[in-house]
Formats: structure tokens, C-alpha cells, sequence
């Protein structure tokens, strides 16, 4: 052999054996250090998690009557990604289901698509969640229905039928409670992928209302029976089985049978506003435990049939829900809806007068108009009234007192060149209330309303100095006019002052304040109440099936006004004379029952979709009974003319549910114990699968 | 033929003269590739209704047929091979054809010959053994024995490996000219050519290869292996998929295994191609890391006695032949293994002696075979 050959013969011999050192070393890296990571892997390679939803806890009324239970439903669904294997895309199979369930083709079809896959003017009734979640079409299918699919399955791929626990309304009182109770839907990507919530895709959870804020007690642990497969997805062997655990239950504050009365109500006062020629389009109705601030009802116009969410929703309902032209029936106007609280908010300036010296037995002024500066405020319907004391000018609701107190207090304060501690009795009353502020309602999404203060003044100058200084260019063609014009001069001038004119509507709560109809109840459980308010609450307890207290909702005081008690008897005096003898005496005439309140008519500007002016919004917000205030009652009609003749009647009938005599809603009081129920036998509950009742009449 | 040819002994041939070490470590690996086969296919065929033995048979024949052709390979004394070198290179060469014209087509590639009853030839295993024995005879059978091959000899044995390589590019199966490249290379070293032809070569595989994927010679599914093994997630549905996947069957494996027949990925069948290209997986996961390593000490045990005996023999030609089969293993083992742990990009290449597959079978065993026959004459 010579030299070369068997030199190379040894470079040979090294390289083989580095290449099998290289892959010893590998082997090792791969199969003892790094060994964990892949077992890892390969677990979740080999295993699928089958999930079993859990049966959702029930929400009941004050004395344990379901409002929603889960009760077994046969819910159709549809793959997504088995749609879109077929040659077709799947559109003979969606209309195969459409036809049997008597279903819009195109409804469904929008329901298999996904959110993202679809332009945004046109999502209504697309599907929020992924491609790989089944996609449920439809509830509670009718047995035959179900039968017919799942016995002839190879002829509808990609659709699989389930029985599952469902979301149910039994409306045993006729209740609707719809935004209240909100409503459940598929889980969203984002909540999947939160490691906090550790949820699985088949869920569903919250998504408005009770339903969302208290979810985590309501939901539940899916059962999870973990499997493995194969390459070809087939299930060699059962490695885990775990029962899914039922969600526990809410008992709420709501009492079913005032709620109805009290929706019923509100929908009455609505169509007489509507009868009375006003647009009416929206409505609000409440029901506060003064002492406690419990929610004993709350009703907001217009409603949908929660159901709805079950049964398949149609491109229209899904569209109708959150169209302008439908009214927005999603909103809850008790807790969303911002208003003007007009003369409602007199007894706060009431408060303000009174802590800036004036005597509120004493005698002033009410005429006809005031005139401010260059403007002239008119009283309300141009009438003056003369010299009458402060108790008549609350009930007839004399607006023109207000403008000189309020224009005084502002020139004590400094005018345009505000004082550096000035009093501000107006804006300090207003913020004991708690306006610009949430209630704390434990309903999520609550809208905060606004106090327009010296602060807020400012903020809204800086965000808007750019658009007032620039008016002629920035502004749309139609708003040229020169009336705006001057004042987009003034507000780019001294835009981030309190004007005179601001403090004399702030008075008569016109101008910038805000407040939801749930605030408004919350002021006057206050007032009721001698200043302490409380955080209102719909729940009551949370309790687990075999009726173990998990949780019990104690009240939570909001804030107390700090008010001499004879201003309070003042306040008392007042709203009892708006009923007798004031602006709510003919709405109020013949009712058995003592109670106080107070008109308000709010003076809207904007336009409605057509271009029509908005009618103003009929306030009526009020305590019962006088002589021991239990109640707040509060309605609102947005749109709905007068206060008296829309809210306050309306007022007036949910007095006489509530407070009937001989058949009082709560004869011995609101229950103040937890009520015992039996949740077996809820589960057992009867419940129209067709759809709820509201207001006493089927919704389509 | 040259006149130096001697009969030293009579041409016999029996297992008394083969090398033991080397008989045993080849056979344990035939019985652990047998199992693992077994292991790799009875799940899944028993889970669709088919013969759980179905692999286990045809593996068992194709040992036997190799074994005989092995047994075969000995018996004609190597020195006479020489006379037939020019038929078995042109015979393989004939094959390489055959299938570019008739050839059916597996994974991209134009590399199979079927034959009625469902018998395949992959005539490029088969040509392993004739590049081999036609270069070997090029390089050992020249006028002047005394040096050390000539820049002409070197060529002309090239041009013997060249024919039948174009011949496999054009299928295109770059796993088999990889490894044939690589026993082409470490025959011209150990024929004591000129050193500069070595690391010429070695240049030129490594411009080619580049040169190759740069003009789009090499076909786009053997370009997005090659990514995949850069990136495996890059391409998780196709080759990235089953690379990742191996490495995780046979990382879930860990020191001990998880029992031949219990492997969770192997049963399931997560890995594509487990009883062929991907056998390793099976013993990575089911035999752990104690079996892997056994396996790839039986080959360093078959690589260092092929070594003893290319070393021992005294006849050129003999050691040529030795070195092109130890370069023929030693790189299908490594580019198949480091494959499936991710050390090597995915090249459709099966492991020696324990993957499921005919051809390979027989041309590995015939590659023993010469071994063997080497050993036989030089003692």
C-alpha cells in the first residue's frame, strides 16, 4: 500500500469516526438532555381534549324564579373548515339546513363566515370566533329535525348535531330582563388565548350584562376526557376523564314580577308619548331599594328577545339589534343612556342655593323671562308665575328663579375672570351626587355621564380650540350658518370659561350635564335617604346547586351628601307638592298611595336620521312611599314629550304594582334573607321554545 | 486480465471464513430492523383492517433474497469479478436508463421500476455496487502497477461514475449522488491518486450543489426539503412537518424507550415513512436512548471491521472496493440518522440494514457480501 493510500486511508478513518461521534452526540442531546421538551411535544401531538360544556348556573329573580336557566338543547352545527374541503364551498349543505330549519340561505351563510373574512359594513351576523370552533346555527332544534341529520350524515358533511346545555328563558312573570341578564356567545380568540381564563374553544361565556360581569361564578368547569389519537385523528385510547362541574348560580335583586310590571310600564309610556306625537324612541325604567340600593327593576326601550341569540340569528336581527333605525335595542338606556337631567336636577341646585345663603323659605321672583347679557332665557312656556316661595317654584318647576340665583352665584364667583377659590355651590352639589361619576352598578359597561365643570370646560376647550378657531373651513357646509358661526367665534375666544349662560342652564340641568336614568335613581334614593346613597346592585348572592351560599352582595354606600336635615325636609316638602299640587299633580290625581317626585323636560339639541328636530326627554324621577321612602322610582322617555304626562304617568303605574294596596310586591318589605332554592327543580323548568313573551306578547 | 491474478486457495466460500464480528453485527441489525419494521407498521395496519404482518413478511423475504445475493457475492472469487465489472457496470447503467424511460414516479422522483405483482426495483441501489466495482477496477487494473494512479486513470474512473450519476440526477434522486459522490471521493484518496483530485472534487460538489439550487436544477420539492431543514416550521405540512415530527418521536423516546410495540407516536403513525426512510424514529422512540446507541455501535462495528479488512488485503483493487463500501455506508447511515435528529437535511435516502425496502436491502447486503469476499481472499 503506499504512503498516500494509506494516509488517506487514516483521514478516512477519522472522518467516520467524528461523523458517528457527531451523531452519538446528538443522540444524547436529543433523547437524555433534551429529553423533557419533546415528551412534551409529542403529548400534545397524540392527545385531543374532547370537552363537555358545563351546565351554566341559573340566574333567578329575589325569590329564587329563574329568569335563565341551561337547560338541554339539540344545537346544530357547522364546521368551517369541513365547508370549505367541499367542492362547493358547502352551499348545498347550508342550504339543506337553511330549508330545514326554515332558515334564511343567506343568514346562514353570513353565520359560517368569519368576522374578519368579511368587509366591515357588512359583518352583521358574521362569526366572531375562529375557523377550527364548530359553529352553532341553531340551539334547540326539534327532535325530528336533529334525527333527520344525524341518521343521514353522509349527506350532510360537516354538520354535527349535539345535545348541549343551552341558555333558556322561562319569563315566568312575562319578564323580559334582556339587558339586564345580556347574553352568551362563542369565546372570543383573544379570551382563548389568555392564559388567566383557561378557556376551551367549544365554550361559550358572557358576553353582555350578568352574563359577563359574573361569568367566572356562572361558568363552570368543563368536563375534558382526554384521548389519543392518530395521524388519521382516530381515537386509539381514553387517557383522562375529568366531569365537567355546573356553574353556580345568581340569585339577583330583581323581583320578576315588578320587572314585568315595569317593563309593561315603560312600554306604555313609550307608545303614549308616540300617540301624543312625540318620536318616543327610547325608554328607561327603574326600580331602587332606597336603604340598600338594590336594583328591584330595570327596564330599557326598546328590548329583544334574548332567546334570539339561540335560535339562529338572522342577518336583520343581528343588524336590527345595533341599527340607529331600529332604536339600538342592544343599549340599555338605565345604564348607557346619557340625558340631560333637567328639572329634575332643581333639587340639587335647591342644595347649592341653600349652601350659598338663600333662604329656602323664602319668597322670589318667577317671571316670564330673564335676560342675561345680550341673551334672553325664557321660563318654561314663557309664563311667569310672580312672587311665590321656593316650595311652589319646585312644584310648578319655575325655571326663571334659577337664572338670577344662578347668574348671581356666577358674578360672586368672578364672572369671566373666575375667582381662585371660588364657591361653585352649583358644581360642589352636583359632584356630592356623584355626577360625572359611575353608580358602580355591577353591570359592565356603564356609561359615567358628565358634570361640565370649571375643569371639564377646559379639557373641552383644548380638545376643541383647533375646530371653533378654524370654523369656517373645518365645519360642514350646512352648519355655515351665521348664528353658529358667532358662536364658534365666542367658544374660540373664551370657549375653556364658564359663561354666564353656562351656569344659568347648569342650574335648570340643561346645557353640558349628563347622567343616566340610573344615576337620576340613584340622586333621589339619596335624597330620600338624607344624603347616604348606595352602589346600586342586581345581585343579590351567589349560590352553588345544592343552595351553599358562595357569595352574599351586601350594600355598598356610594357616597352621603352632607346637607342640613332642613334642607332635606325642604327637598321633602318640595317634591310631595310637585305630586299634589305641581307639575306631576295631574298624572299623580286619585292614587291611594303618598309618594314625592319630579317632572323633568329636557331640552334636546341634535337631529334625528331624518333631519326632524329631537323632542325633548320626559323625565319623572321620584320616592315612594312619602312617609317612609322605601322606593326610588325613576323613567325616562327620550324623545317623549312632557315629563308628567309621559314619565310620570308611567311613574304612577309602576307605583300602583308596586305598592297595590293589599297586594304590595313586597308586603313585609324587600326579603332581606337569601332565598332557599331548589335548583334541581329549576333545572326542570318549562320553557316555550319558541321564544319569550315580552311585555306580555311574543316578539317574532 | 492481468497476469498476476493468483489462486492463492481454492475459491471456497463458507462461513468459516467470513469475518464473524462482522456477519454478527450485520444480522443483529437485520433482527432490530426486522422488529422495528414490525413495530412500525402492525398498529396501524391492524387499525385498518389490513394483515398486521404485511411488513413484517415482505421485510423477512427481502432479508432472505439479499442474504442469498450476499451469500452469492462470495462465492465468485472478487479477482474474477474484474472480468465481469464491465457487465455489472453496464448492467447497472442499462437499469438507470430503463427507468427514466419506464419508470414509475415516488415522492417527485422517476426511481422505480415495477414489475407485475407489485415488485419494485430501485435500479439506483443496485448501482451503487456498479460504480463502485467499475471505479475500483479503473483504478486497480492499470499498465503501470508500480506508482500510484495518474491524472488520466483518475479520469477515466470518473468518467465510470459519471455515466451512471448523470443518470440518477436526471430522476432526480440527490440523496443517492450525494452518497455515491462521497464513495467516489474516498476511493480516488485511498487509491493514492494525486491529493489535488480529492479536494478538487470536494470543491466541485460543494459549487455544484450550490450552483444547483441557485439555477433551479435541483427541483423545487428537494429545494423546500432543503429549507425545511433550515426552518422546519417554514413548511410545517410537508417535509418541515415530518422533520419536526421525527425529532420529537424520537426525543419522547428518552433513556430507555417506551417498549417496541408502545411507542405512542410510532403507533400512531405521526411520522410519514416510519418502516422505510424514518425506521430510526421507531427505535428512537420505542428503544430509547440505550437501543439507539446500540444500533450505532453495531455500525461502528461493521464500519471499523470493513476497515480491518480494506486495511489487511494486500490487493488494491480488494481495498478499493473495501473503502467505496465503507464511504456507501457510512454517509447513507449519517445523512439518514442525522436526518432524522436534524443534523442533515431530508433526502429521500433508507438506513442501511434496518429500513423496510427491497433494493436497498439487496444492494446492502450485497455490499456486505463484498466485504466479506475481500476478507475471505486476503487472509
Amino acid at each position: 500500500m503506499s504512503a498516500k493510500s494509506r494516509l488517506s486511508l487514516i483521514v478516512f478513518q477519522t472522518l467516520v469516526v467524528s461523523l458517528v461521534l457527531a451523531l452519538f452526540g446528538r443522540l444524547f442531546y436529543i433523547q437524555v438532555l433534551d429529553s423533557d421538551r419533546y415528551q412534551i411535544a409529542a403529548v400534545s401531538i397524540q392527545s385531543r381534549d374532547i370537552v363537555t360544556p358545563a351546565v351554566r348556573g341559573a340566574i333567578t329573580d329575589i325569590n329564587g324564579v329563574p329568569m335563565v336557566v341551561d337547560l338541554p338543547g339539540l344545537a346544530v352545527s357547522i364546521s368551517r373548515v369541513d365547508l370549505d374541503k367541499q367542492e362547493d364551498q358547502g352551499v348545498s349543505v347550508i342550504a339543506k339546513i337553511a330549508s330545514i330549519f326554515n332558515l334564511e340561505y343567506a343568514d346562514v351563510f353570513q353565520r359560517t363566515r368569519l368576522c374578519g373574512e368579511l368587509p366591515k359594513d357588512n359583518r352583521a351576523g358574521c362569526w366572531n370566533g375562529t375557523r377550527y370552533q364548530p359553529i352553532p346555527i341553531i340551539g334547540n332544534a326539534a327532535k325530528e329535525d336533529a334525527l333527520r341529520i344525524m341518521e343521514n350524515s353522509d349527506q350532510f358533511p360537516g354538520i354535527e348535531v349535539a345535545s348541549i346545555p343551552i341558555r333558556s328563558y322561562p319569563s315566568l312573570s312575562g319578564e323580559n330582563v334582556a339587558h339586564v341578564l345580556g347574553y352568551v356567545g362563542a369565546v372570543s380568540d383573544e379570551d382563548l388565548r389568555n392564559p388567566e381564563f383557561n378557556y376551551y374553544r367549544s365554550e361559550v361565556v358572557g358576553k353582555a350584562g350578568l352574563e359577563v360581569q359574573y361569568n367566572d361564578y356562572l361558568r363552570g368547569i368543563p368536563g375534558v376526557r382526554t384521548v389519543l389519537v392518530n395521524r388519521k385523528e382516530v381515537v386509539t385510547k381514553q387517557s383522562k376523564n375529568i366531569k365537567a362541574i355546573a356553574g353556580n348560580n345568581l340569585i339577583t335583586n330583581i323581583d320578576a314580577k315588578l320587572q314585568a310590571a315595569t317593563e309593561e310600564a315603560l312600554k306604555r309610556a313609550v307608545l303614549r308619548a308616540r300617540s301624543g306625537g312625540y318620536r318616543g324612541d327610547a325608554g328607561s325604567a327603574i326600580v331602587l331599594e332606597i336603604k340598600t340600593g338594590r336594583v328591584l327593576a330595570m327596564a330599557s326601550y326598546p328590548t329583544y328577545d334574548p332567546t334570539i341569540w339561540q335560535r339562529g340569528l338572522t342577518v336583520k336581527q343581528a343588524t336590527d339589534l345595533f341599527s340607529e333605525k331600529t332604536g339600538v335595542p342592544a343599549l340599555s338606556r338605565s345604564i348607557q343612556g346619557l340625558f340631560a337631567p333637567a328639572s329634575t336636577f332643581k333639587t340639587i341646585s335647591a342644595i347649592a342655593a341653600d349652601n350659598a345663603g338663600y333662604d329656602l323659605n323664602g319668597v322670589y321672583n318667577c317671571p316670564a323671562f330673564v335676560e342675561i347679557g345680550t341673551r334672553t332665557f325664557k321660563n318654561f312656556g314663557s309664563v311667569g308665575a310672580g312672587r311665590i316661595n321656593m316650595e311652589q317654584a319646585m312644584a310648578i318647576s319655575c325655571d326663571s328663579i334659577w337664572y338670577q340665583i344662578a347668574y348671581d352665584e356666577w358674578v360672586r364667583d368672578g364672572g369671566l375672570k373666575p375667582k381662585a377659590n371660588a364657591n361653585d355651590h352649583f358644581f360642589k352639589a352636583a359632584a356630592a351626587f356623584g355626577i360625572g361619576k359611575s353608580t358602580g352598578i355591577d353591570l359592565p359597561s356603564e356609561a359615567v355621564g358628565r358634570l361640565p365643570d370649571r375643569e371639564w370646560k377646559q379639557r373641552w376647550y383644548e380638545n376643541n380650540k383647533d375646530f371653533f378657531c378654524d370654523y369656517r373651513n373645518q365645519a360642514k357646509k350646512a352648519d355655515l350658518t351665521p348664528y353658529l358661526i358667532e358662536i364658534a367665534r365666542e367658544n374660540c375666544l373664551d370657549g375653556n370659561k364658564v359663561r354666564a349662560g353656562d351656569a344659568v342652564n347648569f342650574s335648570i340641568g340643561q346645557g353640558d350635564t349628563l347622567v343616566t336614568p340610573l344615576k337620576l335613581a340613584q340622586i333621589y334614593a339619596a335624597i330620600a335617604n338624607n344624603g347616604t346613597y348606595y352602589q346600586p346592585q342586581v345581585a343579590r348572592a351567589i349560590v352553588d346547586q345544592d343552595g351553599v351560599v358562595i357569595k352574599d352582595f351586601k350594600p355598598i354606600v356610594a357616597g352621603k351628601v352632607d346637607v342640613k336635615q332642613s334642607t332635606w325636609d325642604f327637598l321633602k316638602r318640595s317634591l310631595r307638592a310637585v305630586v299634589t299640587r305641581g307639575t306631576g299633580a295631574g298624572s299623580f290625581a286619585g292614587l291611594p298611595i303618598e309618594v314625592s317626585g319630579k317632572t323633568g323636560t329636557a331640552e334636546v339639541f341634535g337631529r334625528n336620521l331624518d333631519g326632524s328636530a329631537k323632542d325633548d326627554t320626559s323625565w319623572f324621577a321620584s320616592y315612594g312611599p312619602t312617609a317612609n321612602p322605601k322606593y326610588a322610582v325613576v323613567m325616562m322617555v327620550s324623545q317623549g314629550g312632557f315629563g308628567s304626562s309621559t314619565s310620570g304617568v308611567g311613574v304612577r303605574e309602576i307605583y300602583q304594582t308596586l305598592l297595590a294596596p293589599g297586594n304590595e310586591i313586597f308586603p313585609k318589605g324587600v326579603p332581606s334573607a337569601i332565598p332557599k332554592v331548589d335548583f334541581k327543580a329549576v333545572a326542570k323548568v318549562k320553557v316555550d321554545p319558541t321564544g319569550v313573551k315580552i311585555n306580555g306578547s311574543k316578539l317574532k | 486480465m492481468s497476469a498476476n491474478v493468483k489462486f492463492a486457495r481454492p475459491a471456497r466460500s463458507n462461513f468459516a471464513g467470513f469475518d464473524k464480528i462482522l456477519l454478527a453485527a450485520v444480522a443483529a441489525l437485520l433482527v432490530i430492523g426486522t422488529l422495528l419494521v414490525y413495530a412500525g407498521t402492525r398498529e396501524w395496519f391492524r387499525s385498518n383492517d389490513l394483515d398486521p404482518e404485511y411488513y413484517l413478511k415482505r421485510h423477512v423475504l427481502n432479508i432472505l433474497i439479499g442474504g442469498l445475493l450476499a451469500y452469492g457475492t462470495t462465492l465468485i472469487d472478487y479477482r474474477l469479478l474484474r472480468a465481469y465489472t464491465p457487465f455489472v457496470w453496464g448492467a447497472g447503467v442499462l437499469g438507470l436508463i430503463l427507468v427514466l424511460v419506464i419508470g414509475s414516479t415516488v415522492n417527485s422522483a422517476k426511481a422505480w421500476l415495477s414489475f407485475p405483482g407489485g415488485f419494485q426495483l430501485q435500479p439506483a441501489e443496485l448501482a451503487k455496487v456498479s460504480i463502485i466495482v467499475g471505479m475500483a477496477m479503473v483504478l486497480a487494473e492499470r499498465k503501470d502497477l508500480r506508482g500510484d494512479p495518474t491524472d488520466s486513470d483518475v479520469a477515466k474512473s470518473l468518467l465510470v461514475a459519471a455515466i451512471p450519476v448523470g443518470l440518477i440526477l436526471l430522476q432526480p434522486d440527490l440523496g443517492t449522488v450525494l452518497i455515491i459522490s462521497a464513495a467516489v471521493v474516498a476511493m480516488i484518496g485511498a487509491s493514492g491518486a494525486p491529493i489535488r483530485w480529492v479536494v478538487g472534487l470536494i470543491l466541485l460538489a460543494i459549487a455544484g450543489g450550490f450552483a444547483a439550487v441557485q439555477t433551479g436544477v435541483v427541483s423545487e420539492y428537494q429545494v423546500n426539503r432543503l429549507q425545511s431543514f433550515i426552518d422546519p416550521a417554514a413548511d410545517p405540512q410537508l417535509s418541515g412537518y415530518q422533520l419536526r415530527q421525527a425529532r420529537i418521536t424520537i426525543g419522547s423516546g428518552g433513556l430507555l424507550g417506551k417498549g417496541l410495540f408502545d411507542g405512542p407516536q410510532t403507533n400512531g403513525r405521526f411520522v410519514p415513512e416510519q418502516q422505510t426512510d424514518f425506521i430510526f424514529t421507531v427505535a428512537g422512540e420505542t428503544l430509547g436512548f440505550v437501543g439507539s446507541s446500540l444500533i450505532l455501535m453495531l455500525y461502528s462495528i461493521i464500519f471499523f471491521r470493513a476497515f480491518v479488512i480494506a486495511r489487511r488485503t494486500t490487493d488494491l483493487f480488494g481495498r478499493l472496493v473495501c473503502v467505496g463500501v465503507i464511504a456507501w455506508f457510512v454517509f447513507q447511515t449519517f445523512e439518514n440518522i442525522g436526518m432524522t435528529m436534524g443534523l442533515m437535511p431530508m433526502t429521500g435516502v433508507p438506513l442501511p440494514f434496518l429500513s423496510y425496502g427491497g433494493s436497498s436491502m439487496f444492494a446492502n447486503l450485497i455490499g456486505v457480501g463484498l466485504l466479506q469476499n475481500v476478507h475471505v481472499r486476503s487472509r
